[in-house]
């Protein structure tokens, strides 16, 4: 905090009125007052803004660091890719956090990559189909299949879910498939994974598309979901490690210029091997070496 | 006036309370309408106001049916929860004797502390299954509309319990001495307050709804679309927000900031209605 | 009305509060059942006290309460004199702008918690330097729930019979004097509903203090920490981190908990000060 508002903070009123309420009534101002008047040491901050998605990796990454270098403290805050991304440039963040690749006009960063998330379509468990060929995904999704009978399963209406605008997993389904956004015919419209797995599992009829950690995670714990091959290939996260399975997202830290410090020391640790335990923890992939 | 010196703190305290919560109000919308500037000279009002398809990747920013989202959900909500909150309050209020009445009051208040994230993944993973035996998809109107209702019946409900809990001991007695069942004695002495009580929780109940968002967005299906029936999904304005806040940049971002705006015109809108209808009769009920 | 139809209309009317109260109790209860059997296997006593590890999938939530209290603390700090103050204010006014005064508070009770959140961090965080810190949450949460606290304590004030404020001047009293002695003891119910509301309300937001208390799940050593609450682990662990379900789930049961403590305490505290019971 500001010294100045430090030095603002300094109390204080006497508790002696006889009137109980005006007593509460300045309890009440004087406690934040002393509270905030005790602030934190003096060691070196740390602060990662952005994805929500790459705050639970960085924030175990952060805890190991921690360990081995006493005297920084690591904050690590979530808000979205975009805010991770502004954060950086602006330097409210010392480093950003992105679950992108960056854009054209982000130049003034650059993204360094601490694991790698596979894309993969989920259907209910009770659904028989067991995989699904290019084709066959896109007229799904796009409505030109509407029966699940087209393509193996039960004669039920296909009930789509399909990622909110702007998000990554949905630009790179969208990419992958050669699709555009406005093609998409969706049922319901998702944020989160886990939003995205509920609504799947709640559904016989339902198809969509989310992180296969997070799937596979979930699946292995008894939520009625399955993972969908593609044309033949099984979804798996060792596919996704050795580059067959051919959707899957970034997880990245964007800086500014040349990291310096324990910011370099950081970042040098999230790109070390020391951290594969916390990756395969959280059911994502290390990246290539 | 007393010229005491506690009364003029109390009478300065007091006014300072209310010109700081104006000032907070008037800071919030003008940090609002400062945001929604850049997005409005993009895309102009029009822009939003007249469409309704919202692609802001390809231009297209129509915010109608999320504003026919946003009141529909919204309606739906209160027209389940004022009655249902009415008759909880009254329970625990007026009827039961006190030992239930304060567990009944305990409960609602339970009720009213589940963060709308727990709601919400209870609305997900129980009431849109169902939904979606009975008319798929499941995430729907309705479905945005029951999860809502859970959320706003307490606050109704506390509110008419402890409007319901001034009227005076001693009347309650009177016309219990003059033979008359709780419900007349209601009728008697407690249709003014009762009205009151449903009034006030009915607007916060509305501020809350309006204001909602995780809940909403868990189990309204977010389709950009007027629903046709109530088993349509719909997209609120407020969902519409965080759905797309966290990657959003540039125009999208800017119009997100405009869809915030709309959502603030709407409360607005909706409140100054409910005060024109409903002038303070000045009979002291003691609400609204 | 003959005497059979004022039982009929009775039994008519005590039969729709039954099922409307049923319906609210049974709706709950189902939320509730789902909670416990999700938490089960993370409901221990070391949950209270170990700080989270794995994200939050072990260990415990002794962090997050702290963080939780702290910003409590510092938004009731704020809340309760203003918001009895205003209500003071309000429901002792005679002026025609009162009404509006009301008005305006019931739309900034309105305004998303999202775009709150938003404010806060522009105007804690940025503006006053406060960054991501349990202060920053805690001043924004106040702004949130100022207006409803405002109103249903503003409501509740303006129940008390004029009369006894008439008797009160007659006596010569000050408008301190009865102010404190005869109008808060008198409003005590609808004070302590603005409490529990208040605080039911602060512990259920997430979305404004992602944005101004930050979402570390560290313990804060001070104020100017970030901190994460209850609400907010419970969506990071339900939304972001796979496999979090049923710490998330055992997390809203604390809060249940909580909530039960924090009104069974204040009806005692409030009682004692009124002199009334509950």
């Amino acid at each position: 905090m500001h010294i100045w508002v430090r030095m603002l903070l300094t109390p204080v009123p006497t508790l002696n009125s006889d009137h109980p309420m005006l007593n509460l009534f300045r309890l009440c101002a004087l406690i934040p007052l002393v509270l905030a008047s005790a602030a934190s040491g003096a060691e070196t901050r740390l602060t990662l803004t952005g994805s929500s998605s790459v705050g639970p990796l960085a924030a175990e990454i952060a805890r190991r660091y921690e360990v081995a270098h006493a005297d920084v403290r690591i904050d690590v805050q979530t808000g979205g890719s975009s805010r991770g991304v502004t954060d950086a440039l602006s330097g409210r963040a010392d480093i950003g956090m992105a679950s992108r690749a960056l854009k054209p006009e982000e130049k003034d960063l650059t993204a360094v990559t601490i694991a790698l998330d596979g894309i993969t379509i989920i259907i209910h468990r009770d659904n028989p189909v067991r995989n699904l060929t290019r084709d066959q995904v896109i007229a799904l999704f796009t409505g030109k299949t509407v029966s699940w009978s087209a393509v193996g399963g039960p004669d039920r209406p296909v009930v789509v879910v399909n990622k909110a605008e702007g998000r990554s997993t949905l630009e790179l389904f969208l990419h992958h498939f050669g699709l555009k956004a406005e093609q998409i015919k969706a049922s319901v419209v998702i944020g989160d994974n886990a939003q995205g797995i509920k609504t799947v599992a709640g559904n016989p009829d339902a198809i969509g598309y989310v992180s296969m950690g997070a799937a596979q995670t979930d699946a292995d714990a008894g939520v009625p979901v399955r993972l969908v091959s593609l044309d033949g290939l099984a979804p798996t996260v060792a596919a996704v490690g050795d580059r067959t399975w051919p959707i899957s997202r970034p997880l990245n830290l964007v800086i500014k210029g040349e990291p310096n410090g324990h910011a370099a020391g950081f970042i040098a640790l999230a790109r070390s091997a020391q951290v594969n335990d916390l990756i395969l923890d959280l059911a994502l992939v290390p990246p290539p070496r | 006036m007393s010229r005491r010196p506690a009364d003029a703190f109390l009478r300065v305290a007091s006014i300072t309370s209310v010109a700081l919560a104006g000032l907070i109000l008037v800071a919030v919308v003008g940090v609002i309408v400062a945001g929604a500037l850049p997005g409005l000279r993009t895309f102009g009002p029009w822009g939003f106001l007249g469409s309704a398809i919202w692609h802001p990747s390809s231009g297209q920013v129509g915010a109608l049916a999320m504003v026919v989202g946003t009141i529909g959900v919204t309606g739906l909500a209160l027209l389940i929860a004022v009655p249902l909150g009415g008759l909880t309050g009254l329970a625990s209020g007026w009827l039961l004797p006190r030992g239930l009445a304060g567990l009944l009051r305990l409960v609602v208040m339970l009720a009213s502390g589940l963060p709308s994230i727990v709601v919400g993944l209870w609305g997900l993973t129980a009431v849109v299954p169902i939904l979606a035996q009975w008319h798929p998809p499941g995430a729907s109107l309705l479905a945005a509309g029951l999860v809502l209702a859970m959320m706003t019946v307490p606050t109704v409900a506390l509110i008419v319990d402890s409007a319901l809990r001034t009227i005076d001991q001693q009347q309650r007695q009177a016309t219990a001495a003059l033979g008359l069942s709780s419900w007349g004695a209601l009728a008697a002495v407690g249709l003014p307050t009762l009205r009151g009580g449903l009034l006030t929780g009915g607007v916060l109940a509305t501020t809350r709804a309006l204001g909602e968002t995780m809940a909403v967005l868990l189990v309204a299906g977010n389709v950009v679309q007027v629903p046709g029936s109530i088993f349509d999904p719909v997209r609120t304005l407020t969902a519409g927000i965080a759905l797309e806040m966290a990657y959003a940049t540039g125009d999208h971002r800017a119009a997100l900031f405009v869809l915030g705006l709309i959502a603030l015109m709407v409360v607005m809108a909706l409140l100054l209605t409910l005060r024109w209808l409903v002038r303070d009769d000045g009979t002291g009920a003691g609400y609204v | 009305m003959s005497d059979q139809a004022w039982r009929w209309r009775d039994r008519c009317l005590s039969g729709a509060v039954l099922i409307g109260t049923c319906v609210l109790l049974g709706a709950f209860l189902w939320l509730v059942v789902d909670l416990l059997i999700t938490a089960w296997p993370r409901l221990t006593w070391s949950f209270l006290a170990e700080i989270p590890r794995r994200s939050g999938r072990s260990g415990g939530i002794s962090s997050i309460l702290v963080s939780t209290a702290l910003i409590l603390l510092v938004c009731w700090s704020v809340v309760l004199p203003l918001g009895l103050g205003a209500a003071v204010a309000l429901s002792s006014s005679q002026h025609r702008w009162t009404q509006w005064v009301r008005t305006s508070l019931d739309v900034l009770s309105g305004i998303p918690s999202i775009v709150l959140g938003m404010f806060g961090m522009l105007v804690f965080g940025d503006l006053m330097g406060l960054g991501f810190s349990i202060a920053s949450g805690g001043l924004t949460l106040a702004c949130m729930i100022l207006p409803l606290v405002i109103r249903v304590a503003d409501a509740a004030l303006r129940t008390v019979p004029k009369g006894l404020i008439a008797n009160a001047s007659a006596l010569g009293l000050s408008r301190t004097t009865t102010l404190l002695h005869l109008i808060l003891p008198a409003a005590m119910p609808g004070l302590a509903a603005a409490f529990a509301l208040g605080t039911a309300r602060a512990l259920a937001e997430t979305a404004a203090l992602v944005f101004t208390a930050g979402a570390s799940d560290r313990m804060p050593s001070s104020l100017a920490d970030p901190g994460r609450t209850l609400s907010v682990h419970i969506y990071e662990l339900a939304m972001n981190v796979a496999g979090g379900d049923a710490s998330a789930a055992a997390s809203a049961i604390v809060l249940l908990i909580l909530l039960i403590l924090i009104q069974a305490g204040g009806s005692a505290l409030l009682g004692r000060i009124s002199g009334t019971a509950g």
